[in-house]
Parts: structure tokens; C-alpha cells; sequence
């Protein structure tokens, strides 16, 4: 490197910022730990959900280690519960569930309706609290020796028979739930009263419209779960019996009152993801979202229907056979708000002027794993075949089609989407590009051959396996370890960049939304003067035919 | 910053209407919260109807009777609160809260009492749980789990309650004004949810199977 191009480098990295951008406000870590303002608090959440998506990275790379061969050749099946069981609880709560919407959400929701900060900063840090104390809880719970219950906690095994850490780990998802819901209720206070002048419900981007909804399933399904947990806490320490059926209880109950939560929390990981999409998708297509309120009124939909199918988690489980035959059916009505937005982006695609950036790879991975991990959720809504696949690898593919091939493949668009405004920096995007095309190679060859696996018949949550399914597991492991790869390759050239990358415009991407008329990164009170929000949102100007 | 938000009229009843609004946000979720357990104690009804009515006849009428009353007073003391305030009359508001304070701890104390009744009469579940007259011990067990597991749960949320009383008191005390009054009204609603709360759970555990 020639000295001149160090000295442009260095006068980068020296130049003034702007109006003292946020990033700008104080250098010291208390600054940040004490920060109300939401766009640190986003980078708080960014930062130690990344470290926990890691770890719980780290227990299913020893997973799919263990199933590379059919014997138990890496760790004891003891151990391996306890594996799964840790990558479950990490990966559900205290990444999936939190990650787009308290980062992205958090960043950028204010920003794009023309907001200074979110209606209750203190609370926001509250939240954020109570959210690395509750993963510290579940950490501390791992160290000293796991929990083997599985993140479903089911009874009565969890409440009388296990030996673990379950009350520990229970106390880490009660407290992170509590994150949940405050985050909600500011997220909703927020949307509803801080709009900037001009906008109304339907002049919203689609990413607020997914973060509201997301926040009223947040508010009224986490409660829920929070105390079906202390009821399992008190059963567990007491020893009386709610759910378990020596002593009069019913597990079932139990089922109902978890999957109650933790169904509608598979669209608290979903409809955020889909608001990135319908963010990105728009912006290098150069066109307008098809369709914009069938878009509003399909998140909508996806809300309100998911607290109607829990049931289908349960066609195995002993309840009625009415039940289940009525929860089918409810579970196939999900399908039609989804297929409305799968449909909408493609048309939004059609005839678009695509630019294949880095995010619209991301979002465009999103659109084909979600679309895959949807249409087998088909096959395990038809309550015949549910049952032939049940606790098989089907379920564990289709869900990780859902949860990681789109969850994960969202945050990732919406990371690299909002990068340049959030740090002021650009990423190397040909490393970007590298990086999405690996983890969708990596991701199909990992989870693909489960649907296999599944449908030939092999359970989950056991680490042996007959030899017949090795190939097809040899597989899946050589995809987790390019999946490991490409989820790498990011951590490395987005911290680079932190440091190195070119200095941002205030709008790279050329991007309609009030979010990008502020300046990069956004100052302290985000924007100078009240932003005017009358203008319909994906503004992009009509195409030459 | 500072010149671009006045602290105007409007700004004020904005923070008010925001207030008022994440208020109902939390205590929908509440409601949410509290709902497992009455979908248990239905449950538990609807499956063992004979033991959940002869559990029932075991709990202390009067107590919970008491107590109603109690509750329902300190709400009004609540409501006469905010009333005050909102006219100016701060003293006369922080009497009101603190006759809203000591009916609280009033009902906590009752609550105690009947626990520790509850306690000598082997009501607790457990391994010494026995209800006198009970054929069904498990279902008599199940619904005193419920029992205690949702006035628990009411008791702490007074608790709660009682402290967010008492920060206000001293909010009007310190600095009475608009923040103040904004913030009594949210507590004033958190203090009515609680009331509702217990406004089911009284017939829930102490009135139903008394007839019979």
C-alpha cells in the first residue's frame, strides 16, 4: 500500500463527522451501556445476539460432528441432549425470537417513520437488560452442566424426572420473555404515536407494518409462556402436580399452554423477516411493492391466524381426534396470507430493474427457503402425513427451513441493507455476494437431505443412527461445515469494514423510506427536522416499458 | 433538539396519550398472563367437577369476602386520587393514596392469615395435603395448587402495585405536576387491572361450589 493511499485511508477515518452523529456521542463503554438512545441500544442487541447465535452455532456444529458416522463416536448420548437442547433454548430465544426485531426493529423502525427515538428509551434499555441477564442465566445454566429436556421443556419429563438445570434455564427464558414483551409495548406505543406528520397506517413500510404485528403476538402470546414456565417451575420444586399424572395433573395441559406461545413464536421469527424482504426486494428491483395492502393485510392475516393452529404441534399427542382434524384445517389457512406475499414479491420482481446486490441476494435466498420450508409445512398440516413424519428429521428440515433458511437469511439481507446507515461504512460487496451464495449452497446441502432422512424414517434427537442413512447424513454435516463458513466470511469483512470500509452516502442504494434521508450514520436525535411523511412509501419512479 | 420539541400543550398530551396507551399494551399482556391460569382452574373444573366443589367449600369465605371489600375500596381511594390531583389538591391526593397504601397491605395481611390457616388445615399441596371430607384427594390437591398458585401471583402483583403507590406519593410530594398526574393515571390503571384480577378469582375459588 502506497503512503498516499494510507494518508486518503487515515483521512477517512479522521474526517469530522457531520451534525456529531450518534456513533459520535461518547466514546466510553458506559456511554453505550447507559445509552437510551435506540440505535445504541440496536447495536447492544447486535452484538450479543451475535455472540449467542455463535454458541448456539457451536452446539450443532458438535451435533452434526456426532452424526457424521452412525455410531456414538464423538460425545455420549447424555451429552448429546444436552447439546440439543442448548442449541435449541440459544437459538430460539435468545436469537431467533429477539434478533431481527430488537436490531433492526430497534435501529431502523424509528428512523423510518420519521421518529427521534422509540416512546420509552428507558424502558428499551430496559429491555435490553433484562435480555443479556436472562442469556446470562441460560449461559450459566450450560456451564455448569446443561439441561437434556429438550427447548420444549415437555412434561412431565422436565418437571419430575430430569436431573438438569431446568429451573435455572427456565429462569433465563422468563426474563428474556420479559425483554419480549416490553420491547412489544414499546415497539406498539411507538408506532401508533410517534408517526411523523403525514403518515398514516397505510403509508408505513411493510417492515413496520411486520415489526407491529410482531409486537402484538410479542405482548400477548410471551406472557403465556412466561407462566406456564413458573407453573412448571412450582411443579418441579413443589413437587405437586399440574402436569404431571401421578399426582392428577394432565400433560397435555401442558402442550397446550406451551405450543400456545411457541407456535405464534415461529411468526414472531417470520413476519419481521418478511418485512425485510419487502424492504430489499422493492429497492433493487427499482419498482414499487405489488400489491402494498394485500401485503399490510396478509401480515395481519399471518398474526391473527397463528394463534389458531398450535394444535397441529399436537396430532400425535393424544388429544381428540376432532381437535386435530379442526387444527388441520386452520394450519392449511395459514398458507393463503403467505402465498399472497411469496406471490407479491415475484410480481414485485417481474419486469424490475434487479440489481443482484448483496442484500437482494440475501432476500431473494429468503423468498426460495421460505417458499420450500412453507410448502412441507403443507405436508405436516395434513394430519395423515404429520403422522407418518412426527419427531422425524422431516420436521427438523422444515423448520430449520423456516427458522434459519428465513429468519437467519433475513437478518443477514437486513444487516448488510442497513450496514452502511448503521456504521457509515461500506462492506466489500463482492465478499458480500461470496458470502450469501455460500450460505445458501451451505444451507441446502445441510438441511435438504434431512427431508430425506425424515421421510425414510429417521427420528430426531437421537445421536445414533442404523448405517443406512450415513450418506445422507454425511451430507448434511459437509453442508453444516460450509454453512459454518459462509456465517463466518461476514463476522470477518462487516467488522473489517467497521474499521476500513469506504465511508457511506446517506442514501447508497438509491432507497425511497425516510430512513435513508437523514444523514449516515444518523445523528443523535436521528433527524434535524421533523421528517414529512405524506409521501407513499416505495416511491420508486415508474420504469420506461 | 431542545428548540425543536417546545414543551407545549399538545407535547404534554401527547406523552399522556403515549403513557395511557403503553399502559393497556402491558396490561393486555397481563391479562395474557393470568389467563393460563384461569384455562388451568376451568380445566381442572371441567375434569374433576366433584373435587374442585369440595375444595372450594374448604377456602375461608369470610377472608375472601373481607378482602373483596378491601380491594374494591382502595380502588375507589385510587380513582379519588387522581381526582385530587388532577384539581390541584396534592395534599389531599397523597392522604387518599395512603389510605390506598394501607388498604393494600390490609389485604396482603388478611391473605396471610388465611394461608397460614391454610397451612394448619393441610391445604397446602404436598405431601401432607388432606382435605377433610374430600373423596378425591388429587383433584382437591390440583385445585389448591391453582389456588395458591393464582392468589400468589395476585399478591404479588399488589405488591407491585403498592410500590408504584408509593412512588407516586412521593412524586406529588416532590414534583407535582403533569408528569406526576400522568404517571398516577397509569399506576390508577395497573391498580384497577389487579382489582379485576381478583374480582374473578374471588368467585373462581371462593364462591363457586358453595351452593351446592
Amino acid at each position: 500500500m502506497s503512503a498516499h493511499s494510507d494518508a486518503a485511508v487515515n483521512a477517512d477515518r479522521a474526517a469530522p463527522a457531520r451534525a456529531a452523529s450518534y456513533l459520535h456521542d461518547g466514546y466510553t463503554l458506559w456511554s453505550w451501556l447507559s445509552s437510551r438512545d435506540h440505535k445504541r441500544i440496536a447495536i447492544l442487541y447486535a452484538v450479543s445476539i451475535t455472540a449467542f447465535f455463535f454458541i448456539g452455532a457451536t452446539a450443532a456444529a458438535l451435533m452434526r460432528l456426532e452424526l457424521f458416522t452412525p455410531g456414538a463416536d464423538v460425545v455420549d448420548a447424555d451429552t448429546y441432549n444436552r447439546l440439543f437442547t442448548a442449541h435449541g433454548v440459544i437459538m430460539v430465544w435468545m436469537f431467533l425470537i429477539p434478533s431481527i426485531p430488537s436490531v433492526f426493529g430497534n435501529f431502523a423502525l424509528p428512523l423510518m417513520i420519521g421518529a427521534r427515538d422509540l416512546a420509552f428509551p428507558r424502558l428499551n434499555l430496559l429491555s435490553w437488560y433484562l435480555y443479556a441477564g436472562g442469556g446470562l442465566f441460560t449461559i450459566a445454566a450450560l456451564l455448569l452442566g446443561g439441561v437434556d429436556t429438550g427447548w420444549t421443556f415437555y412434561t412431565p419429563y422436565s418437571s419430575v424426572f430430569s436431573n438438569t438445570h431446568v429451573i435455572l434455564t427456565l429462569a433465563g427464558v422468563l426474563i428474556v420473555g420479559f425483554s419480549s414483551i416490553a420491547t412489544g409495548v414499546n415497539f406498539i406505543v411507538t408506532v401508533h404515536t410517534l408517526r411523523a406528520p403525514g403518515m398514516g397506517w397505510f403509508k408505513l413500510p411493510l417492515f413496520v407494518w411486520a415489526i407491529y404485528a410482531t409486537s402484538v403476538i410479542l405482548v400477548l402470546a410471551t406472557p403465556v409462556l412466561a407462566i406456564t414456565l413458573l407453573l412448571l417451575a412450582a411443579e418441579r420444586v413443589f413437587h405437586v402436580g399440574l402436569f404431571n399424572p401421578a399426582l392428577g395433573g394432565d400433560p397435555l395441559l401442558f402442550q397446550h399452554l406451551f405450543w400456545f406461545y411457541s407456535h405464534p413464536a415461529v411468526y414472531i421469527m417470520i413476519l419481521p423477516a418478511m418485512g425485510v424482504a419487502s424492504e430489499i426486494i422493492p429497492c433493487f428491483a427499482r419498482k414499487r411493492v405489488f400489491g402494498y395492502r394485500f401485503m399490510a393485510f396478509a401480515i395481519i392475516g399471518i398474526a391473527v391466524i397463528s394463534f389458531l393452529v398450535w394444535g397441529h404441534h399436537m396430532f400425535v399427542s393424544g388429544q381428540s381426534a376432532y381437535a386435530s382434524m379442526v387444527f388441520s384445517l386452520l394450519s392449511f389457512m395459514v398458507a393463503v396470507p403467505s402465498a399472497i406475499k411469496v406471490f407479491n414479491w415475484t410480481a414485485t420482481l417481474y419486469k424490475g430493474s434487479i440489481s443482484f446486490t448483496a442484500p437482494m441476494l440475501y432476500a431473494l435466498g429468503f423468498v426460495v427457503l421460505f417458499l420450500q420450508g412453507g410448502l412441507t409445512g403443507l405436508f405436516l398440516a395434513s394430519l395423515s402425513v404429520d403422522v407418518h413424519v412426527t419427531d422425524t428429521y422431516f420436521v427438523v428440515a422444515h423448520f430449520h427451513y423456516i427458522m434459519v433458511g428465513g429468519a437467519v437469511m433475513a437478518y443477514l439481507g437486513a444487516a448488510h441493507y442497513w450496514w452502511p446507515k448503521i456504521t457509515g461504512r461500506l462492506y466489500p460487496e463482492s465478499w458480500a455476494r461470496l458470502a450469501a451464495l455460500i450460505i445458501f449452497a451451505g444451507f441446502n446441502l445441510t438441511f435438504f437431505p434431512q427431508y430425506l432422512l425424515g421421510y425414510e424414517g429417521m427420528p430426531r434427537r437421537y445421536h445414533t443412527y442404523p448405517p443406512d442413512f450415513q450418506v445422507l447424513n454425511v451430507l448434511s454435516s459437509a453442508g453444516a461445515a460450509i454453512l459454518a463458513v459462509g456465517y463466518l466470511l461476514p463476522l470477518g469483512y462487516l467488522l473489517w469494514s467497521c474499521l476500513h470500509g469506504r465511508p457511506a452516502p446517506d442514501n447508497p442504494w438509491g432507497a425511497s423510506g425516510l430512513e435513508w434521508k437523514t444523514a449516515t450514520p444518523p445523528p443523535q436525535h436521528n433527524f434535524d427536522r421533523l421528517p414529512d411523511g405524506s409521501d407513499p412509501p416505495y416511491d420508486y419512479p415508474p420504469l420506461q416499458e | 433538539m431542545d428548540a425543536a420539541t417546545p414543551d407545549s400543550e399538545q407535547d404534554i398530551g401527547r406523552q399522556a396519550a403515549r403513557t395511557r396507551l403503553g399502559m393497556w399494551a402491558f396490561l393486555g399482556s397481563e391479562v395474557m398472563f393470568f389467563g393460563p391460569v384461569f384455562f388451568a382452574y376451568l380445566y381442572g373444573r371441567f375434569m374433576w367437577p366433584q373435587a374442585f366443589e369440595a375444595a372450594s367449600r374448604g377456602t375461608d369465605l369470610l377472608c375472601g369476602a373481607v378482602n373483596t371489600a378491601v380491594l374494591l375500596t382502595s380502588s375507589l381511594g385510587v380513582a379519588v386520587a387522581h381526582l385530587l390531583a388532577d384539581r390541584g389538591a396534592y395534599g389531599r391526593a397523597r392522604r387518599a393514596l395512603d389510605a390506598v397504601v394501607l388498604l393494600g397491605l390490609a389485604f396482603l395481611a388478611i391473605k396471610g392469615y388465611e394461608y397460614v390457616q391454610d397451612w394448619r388445615e393441610q391445604l397446602v399441596p404436598g405431601p401432607h395435603f388432606h382435605l377433610q371430607g374430600a373423596v378425591n384427594q388429587a383433584g382437591a390437591q390440583l385445585f389448591y395448587f391453582v389456588y395458591f398458585f393464582a392468589t400468589a401471583l395476585h399478591a404479588l402483583h399488589l405488591t407491585a402495585g403498592i410500590a408504584l403507590m408509593l412512588h407516586c406519593r412521593r412524586a406529588l410530594r416532590r414534583r407535582p405536576g403533569r408528569p406526576t398526574l400522568r404517571r398516577l393515571e397509569a399506576a390508577g390503571l395497573y391498580w384497577h387491572f389487579v382489582d379485576i384480577v381478583w374480582i374473578f378469582l374471588f368467585p373462581a375459588l371462593y364462591l363457586a361450589g358453595r351452593a351446592l
